[in-house]
């Protein structure tokens, strides 16, 4: 049996002791090398906290988190974050720094030598399908939407982490750019062979993109299931994601 | 005789007592700058310091300018009278707006883009010198350039104690009753503070993100 790369041990996730309702209740889970995780969940459902009890910014209450085998409360935790890559939606890009900047941040502080950090830069780059040249000295409010997300992604894989970690990537796109988005991102993923861990609440996108989709509700794993069993899951909360993804475009996922 | 034709005649004075009043500024918001940004960064972590320390910027804006010069002459080492004692006022009325200012803006950044300064691995030290402090940089700009406002203002006061400056002229004139001799260092004074907001607010907007 491999050695999974993140791992969930009984962890439990709460604000605070007085309030009854934790926001994530006795989590067990099992992530492998090269897997692309889909949390699915609706507000509230504590998927944005699961994928945060990984890369530290928030800790569990109780139970234990371990990536790479080793306990997140054990790890240096500028260490563990660096080779963690984080995107979230648009907004997390820095407004004062160029679209270089922003992407060789990570290698900068990692002290890479410049020569390996400009061919970095263009890697990735070319990697998320933007020209390097064209873009280096943009800042983020020059960009639209889907080019932010597409530099958010290249950000992440500067520093060349095992993992990623993605909060609603595509949430803030428009439907066509966000189409085209999880596409190349399919690709992106098979090619680069990371461990991908995502949130989402469009259970389209958890499907399409998810070898393994993970359903929360009220801070409980419910489902956990590959998008082929998926469908056919009899559990009320997967129906209803189901309908409502059939509702919204008049025909089956 | 008016005003202009006084300035005129007295030209190399009133530039003299200018440059006197430049330098009090210049001198004054250089401390009050180097005392109200480091301090206002050290306050966006220690809650208790900073009620302290806003509570006491904000007593010193309430004093009387007057009054506050007065007080700090009988004073020993800061004390006394002349241009010093003058740079000490000067720098505690310059203080607040500095130092609120600095504070407001490493606290109003987007908590998004920190987050994603944490999660990217960035340590305290480097998100508030990397992400904060340039972000906040424009909002601090704004402080200092209603400080430097303030200061100008006030710095005519500073005559009252011997410190010299476009006061002067004013305090001269209101012994003599002659409102040309007031103007001589009131108009200088005032056209200092427009410049002097008119130039800062240039750097603060090259100082704004998007």
């Amino acid at each position: 049996m491999r050695n999974p790369i993140i791992e969930f041990r009984q962890v439990e996730y709460q604000i605070s002791t007085i309030s009854s309702q934790p926001i994530l209740s006795v989590v067990s889970l099992q992530i492998h090398r090269g897997e692309t995780i889909a949390l699915l969940g609706r507000s509230g459902s504590g998927k944005t906290t699961l994928l945060k009890l990984i890369n530290g910014l928030r800790r569990a209450t109780s139970g234990h988190v371990l990536v790479q085998g080793r306990d997140v409360r054990d790890w240096d935790i500028i260490r563990l974050r660096r080779g963690v890559g984080y995107v979230i939606q648009e907004t997390g890009l820095f407004p004062h720094l160029t679209v270089r900047e922003n992407v060789c941040l990570v290698p900068q502080l990692e002290n890479w030598p410049s020569d390996r950090i400009s061919a970095r830069y263009v890697e990735v780059l070319q990697s998320v399908g933007l020209s390097p040249s064209l873009y280096s000295q943009r800042y983020p409010r020059e960009l639209s939407g889907g080019q932010r997300q597409r530099v958010g992604v290249a950000r992440a894989l500067a520093g060349d982490p095992e993992i990623l970690l993605m909060d609603e990537p595509f949430g803030a796109l428009d439907p066509v750019t966000r189409a085209q988005l999880q596409r190349e991102f399919l690709t992106l993923s098979r090619d680069l062979a990371k461990t991908v861990v995502f949130v989402t609440h469009d259970v389209r996108e958890a499907l399409l993109l998810g070898s393994r989709v993970i359903l929360l509700d009220s801070g409980r794993m419910v489902a956990e299931a590959t998008p082929q069993e998926f469908v056919r899951l009899t559990h009320p909360i997967a129906r209803e994601f189901l309908a409502a993804a059939e509702l919204a475009t008049g025909a089956p996922a | 005789m008016n005003a202009l034709q006084f300035m005129l005649s007295h030209r190399s004075e009133v530039l003299a007592a200018t440059r006197e009043h430049l330098i009090l500024v210049l001198i004054s918001m250089a401390i009050a700058s180097m005392i109200g940004v480091p301090l206002g960064m050290v306050i966006v972590g220690h809650p208790r310091l900073r009620v302290v320390a806003l509570a006491i910027a904000s007593v010193m804006q309430t004093i009387p300018s007057l009054a506050l010069f007065g007080f700090l002459i009988p004073l020993p080492l800061i004390g006394g009278i002349g241009a010093h004692t003058a740079i000490v006022a000067l720098v505690l009325y310059a203080l607040l707006p500095i130092l609120r200012n600095t504070y407001v803006g490493l606290t109003s950044v987007d908590p998004s883009i920190l987050e994603a300064a944490e999660g990217m691995g960035m340590t305290e030290y480097q998100i508030l010198f990397r992400v904060r402090l340039p972000l906040a940089s424009s909002v601090i700009m704004a402080g200092i350039r209603t400080a430097a406002v303030i200061t100008i203002g006030v710095a005519t006061i500073a005559a009252a104690i011997g410190a010299g400056g476009l006061g002067t002229f004013i305090f001269r004139g209101v012994a003599m009753v002659s409102d040309a001799v007031i103007l001589a260092g009131a108009i200088p004074a005032a056209i200092l503070a427009l410049l002097a907001d008119f130039i800062l607010g240039l750097v603060e907007r090259r100082l704004r993100v998007v």
